[in-house]
């Protein structure tokens, strides 16, 4: 299995990434490891732009043909923009899940949250240990 | 037998209705006497809807050949586990089917229903009896209703009490995904228990999450695993002790039918399948029907009608005798239809028969273990006793040889054989689930077992062979990630 | 009797296999102190001659009265080849399309079936079926609170006009989830749910408003109106429809401006019998964009491994067995069997035949309207356009008069008294396609005798 975990990127548990942006707000998205557990992506639905999001709300969902998993917030904040682009081609999910598979924007209630959140190495045990 | 693997077989197909369709043609025998109907023209319809216009013979040779494209009970052995597909006798459907029965209207006087309301009396007492139960409701159209209705009632029960934190229901992890649905659906919060390496419940994890909140367990038992949970004693005063109340999902009642009743194990609430234990047919899909049965605490507040007598004779008794009630569940009182077959069935099996039921599943599932066993299977709980089915994980295969248990399972229609239920239950991986019921004869059995030895045998020289089955079929495999992507779920004319 | 095939020699060469003595053996993880004593409270077993014979006389108990009853459940007549292929094995003793390459016959008859109600409403989508008409709208309820983010309510408008078991079967589905049903009035002197009495709703959280076409007093109601008045609250629309009815009336899709969200009924009189009340079928469509959020099994069209044409059920992600305790609904199968029947029916008669059977049963209502309103001491209680039932009043309780009428083999109607307190003493009829001038004659007649002889009384 494929285990790209991005240096520069903070993680969940739960499989979620979120990348600090330079204009203040952060994006999320589910790891690699996560999109190939689920296989093939044939729905995704994110939050509309304005939504305010606590920490660990259930605010997207990702469907799989024999899947459907709710996707958790990293962090509260509220929501900039949902990726508009999944709606046509949710596969972008699996083929780019750091990329254009993006699930959605936010502006973090508090920016210092974000380093709270597991880094890449932490990320790293996380998979190693649930492997066993 | 070796099925031919060749794609050249000329698969039958079949166009649709609407492929057959062609403008003004139309069953004549069929037309009622033509009259005018005074519709305001605001609320009248200006299309006529996209129905087909064909022949009486034209629809009937179409739903003739689609029918033939399915695998059936009266066409094929159909070990599908957790499903219980045993024979559906025909007197059942044909005594069912009688004019009257079919003419009765729901609302017809109690007087114009006397014998079909005899019928459902004596129904909910025999399921009563069968289940040690105090009170039996008919209404749930289906298992999942049944467990809707369920704990609808535990609830009720607590509220009626003043007890108004009991909002968790435990439910193990092996259960049926139906189990943490309905307990939503109740407005309840779910909690999930593990099971031990031997497939019953854990307890300590139970003594763990059982408390002040606790409003219920649902067990099933013989549990989805495929074994008898042995630990009932336990659970139950653990659940009972700490106020909660104990729910029996019956989707597993004809591996103990007869042997056990779910009353003198101490639950309060149970559901069953007649569509399973009571042979009624599954009509490819539903209707089903999943009468609740409770104990002397819940009688308040079963699901409403109820058929009751007195010295006029039979009657509904609906909200004016039961204020308690959950309400209503459905338009009428369920599928009565589906309950008159069962009744048919019950009578029909009777006293004897009805313990020879559990016996013989459960015989057959045993021999079936033992015979794969002697080939080389692997059961998923070797050191237990199969109640009316088993597992046999494949997990070996998938891992030295890539097949899973879904090629197993799709070469096994190009044998003639339905597929055993697959990847379900979750915990097991690369799982399928047996489920032979009484009604099959010992070759049919042996038969099945040599198909499974012949997969096995390609699966080491032909890998391919399995995973490209079936080849027999009115198709292959389909592109399940297409279907869901690019939805089509209706015909449209082509453009 | 238990349809066991197992001779002596089978049995003792099983056990054998097994290494067990005695079929009783096999149960020895049960522990004894559960193990069940004889089931002296069955009987004991029948032949299934002995069977057909009881069954019989118990039917001919129940007979066959005339029937004028509607209330949610309709008499039809059923083209013989509906059930005749309906009872295939093939399609009887199947069960849910799992497998779908062995289960191209029902699948495909479901992609028909969706195709068929989804034209019949108007909408976009239809699922594989639901239970009955009362428990889908019940879904439905449920289904336009996951489909209505704006709304945080959870209110439901439930007009007092709509069928009262379906408002009660809703509440007790649907209410252990939160949501709220609040009732409107209907006009007493049309019968209709007027939009003037949604005038205290204004400004309010309204997740979804129910219409019911023809409501369940027959009449029809201005659906244009109330279909724009919900939208314009922000509020979804769920219409509850008789199906036979929509070959003559506006469909849902076409409702108003927009038309509605969610089209729900009852699918019994497409081909089902009366029954007693069941099983019967209920029918659930909406727009592409709630798709996902509806509950029940859905089919789909795609290809094979060789490109060619087939049909499997799909999302599936929505349903129990794979999201458990998130799914949108319990529920696991669909009427299959049923769903079939409609499927067959609306095949044999078609577009023409459903417009033909509609009209027939509106002008044989309108015939039975006025045949029982020129009896002394009945009036319609509504003057307004009807479909195929009409609501009486009558000058004494009704159920004196429904117990004369069945003492002369004739079920008179449904009493609606209990229900409609304010319209008692009410009766509420309906006449098919089925019913002749003779019928209809017959009925009246009666009707005049049961009166007379009440007033006597």
């Amino acid at each position: 299995m494929s285990n790209n975990v991005p240096a520069d990127l903070r993680y969940t548990k739960s499989h979620e990434w979120v990348r600090r942006n330079s204009d203040g707000t952060a994006t999320v998205g589910i790891t690699d490891h996560a999109q190939h557990a689920l296989g093939d992506i044939v729905f995704a639905e994110t939050p509309e732009a304005g939504r305010t999001l606590a920490a660990g709300d259930a605010c997207a969902v990702v469907e799989s043909v024999k899947a459907a998993s709710d996707v958790y917030s990293p962090l509260a904040g509220t929501v900039v923009a949902g990726n508009a682009a999944l709606a046509d081609a949710p596969e972008k999910i699996n083929t780019d899940p750091y990329g254009d598979g993006w699930l959605w924007q936010l502006t973090p209630a508090d920016a210092a949250a974000v380093d709270a959140l597991l880094d890449a190495a932490g990320y790293q045990r996380v998979l190693a240990e649930s492997a066993e | 037998m070796n099925p031919t693997p060749a794609s050249a077989i000329a698969a039958p197909r079949e166009p649709t209705i609407f492929d057959l369709s062609r403008s003004g043609r139309r069953a004549e025998a069929q037309m009622p006497q033509a009259m005018a109907a005074d519709v305001p023209p605001a609320l009248r319809r200006r299309r006529r809807p996209l129905l087909p216009e064909v022949s009486e013979l034209q629809a009937v040779r179409h739903y003739t050949r689609l029918s033939q494209l399915n695998f059936s009970i009266d066409t094929h052995f159909y070990p599908l586990g957790s499903c219980t597909m045993k024979y559906n006798p025909r007197g059942c459907n044909q005594y069912a089917m009688l004019p009257e029965f079919l003419g009765r209207h729901p609302l017809a006087p109690v007087v114009q229903g006397q014998g079909y309301l005899q019928c459902m009396y004596e129904l909910q007492e025999m399921l009563k009896e069968v289940t040690g139960m105090q009170g039996v409701s008919l209404t749930p159209m289906a298992g999942a209703q049944g467990e809707f209705a369920g704990v609808a009632m535990i609830r009720a029960y607590h509220h009626a009490r003043g007890d108004l934190d009991r909002t968790e229901i435990i439910v193990p992890e092996a259960a049926h995904g139906t189990n943490p649905a309905t307990a939503t659906m109740c407005g309840m919060k779910v909690i999930e228990i593990p099971c031990n390496a031997d497939g019953d419940c854990d307890i300590e994890s139970l003594r763990k999450v059982v408390g002040p909140r606790t409003a219920g367990i649902m067990l099933t038992n013989p549990s989805t695993l495929g074994v008898f949970e042995r630990h009932i004693a336990e659970l139950r005063a653990l659940v009972h002790d700490a106020g909660g109340l104990l729910y029996y999902d019956g989707a597993n009642l004809n591996a103990i039918l007869g042997k056990v009743r779910p009353g003198d194990m101490g639950f309060d609430v149970i559901h069953m399948n007649l569509h399973k234990t009571f042979s009624t047919p599954h009509g490819g899909g539903g209707p089903g029907a999943g009468a609740v049965g409770v104990g002397a605490r819940l009688l308040p507040f079963l699901p409403i009608p109820v058929v009751g007598c007195d010295a006029k004779g039979y009657r509904y008794l609906d909200e004016r005798d039961l204020p308690q009630s959950i309400g209503r569940l459905s338009g009428f009182m369920g599928n009565s239809g589906v309950l008159l077959r069962a009744y048919i069935y019950m009578r029909m099996v009777g006293r004897e028969g009805m313990q020879r039921i559990g016996e013989y599943a459960t015989l057959n599932a045993n021999y079936l273990l033992a015979r794969f066993r002697h080939e080389g299977f692997e059961p998923a709980y070797p050191t237990r006793r199969a109640t009316h089915e088993f597992i046999l994980t494949m997990k070996h295969s998938a891992r030295d040889l890539g097949v899973t248990a879904m090629d197993f399972a799709k070469r096994l229609l190009d044998f003639g054989y339905h597929a055993p239920t697959t990847y379900f239950p979750l915990l097991v991986p690369e799982c399928l689930l047996i489920e032979p019921t009484e009604t099959e004869a010992k070759e049919a059995l042996d038969g099945f077992v040599a198909a499974m030895v012949a997969i096995r045998k390609e699966s080491v020289e032909d890998a391919a062979l399995l995973k490209g089955a079936p080849h027999t079929l009115p198709v292959r495999r389909l592109d399940d990630v297409r279907a869901a992507k690019h939805l089509d779920l209706t015909w449209k004319p082509a453009a | 009797m238990a349809f066991i095939p197992h001779t002596p020699d089978d049995v003792r060469e099983m056990l054998d296999t097994i290494g067990v003595a005695s079929i009783d053996e096999l149960f020895d993880e049960i522990p004894a102190t559960l193990r069940a004593g004889p089931l002296t409270g069955i009987p004991p077993a029948m032949s299934e001659m002995q069977i057909g014979r009881l069954m019989s006389e118990r039917a001919a108990r129940d007979g066959r009265p005339l029937n004028f009853i509607g209330a949610g459940a309709y008499e039809h007549h059923i083209p013989a080849a509906v059930w005749a292929i309906t009872t295939r094995g093939e399609i009887y003793t199947a069960y849910t399309p799992y497998q779908a390459e062995a289960s191209q016959g029902t699948l495909q008859t479901i992609y028909e079936y969706q195709s068929m109600i989804a034209s019949l409403t108007a909408m976009e989508v239809s699922n594989a079926s639901l239970y009955d008409g009362a428990s889908g709208l019940a879904e439905a309820c449920l289904m336009s609170v996951r489909a209505n983010r704006r709304s945080k309510s959870s209110r439901i408008l439930m007009p007092r006009a709509v069928n009262p078991i379906y408002r009660k079967c809703s509440g007790a589905i649907a209410g252990n989830q939160g949501l709220r049903f609040e009732e409107v009035a209907f006009d007493p002197s049309t019968g209709q749910t007027a939009v003037e009495s949604l005038a205290g709703y204004e400004g309010d959280d309204i997740t979804a408003i129910v219409i019911q076409q023809p409501n369940f007093f027959g009449v029809l109601e201005d659906v244009d109106r109330l279909t724009d008045w919900g939208h314009a609250h922000g509020a979804l629309v769920i219409a509850v429809v008789n199906p036979t009815s929509l070959a003559l009336l506006k469909p849902p899709g076409e409702w108003g401006e927009k038309g509605v969200d969610i089209a729900v009924g009852e699918g019994q009189p497409l081909g089902v019998p009366l029954s007693s009340g069941g099983p019967y079928f209920g029918f659930m469509a909406t727009r592409m964009e709630h798709v996902r959020q509806m509950p029940g099994r859905i089919v789909g069209r795609t290809l094979d491994l060789d490109g060619r044409p087939g049909f499997t059920l799909t999302l599936q992600a929505r349903e129990q067995h794979i999201r458990r305790g998130k799914a949108t609904s319990n529920i696991c199968t669909n009427q299959g069997l049923l769903m079939t029947a409609a499927t067959i029916y609306l095949s044999i008669v078609g577009p023409e035949g459903l417009e033909r059977i509609a009209s027939a049963s509106m002008a044989r209502t309108a015939q039975l309207a006025a045949a029982a309103c020129a009896v002394d001491g009945v009036r319609a209680a509504f003057v307004s356009p009807r479909f195929h039932e009409i609501l009486l009043r009558l000058d004494t309780p009704v159920a004196a008069v429904l117990e004369a009428l069945a003492s002369r083999g004739i079920a008179g109607g449904y009493d609606a008294s209990g229900d409609y307190p304010e319209l008692a003493p009410a009766l509420l009829v309906c006449a098919t396609e089925t019913k002749t001038d003779e019928d209809i004659a017959r009925y009246a007649n009666a009707l005049a005798a049961a009166l007379g002889a009440a007033r006597a009384a």
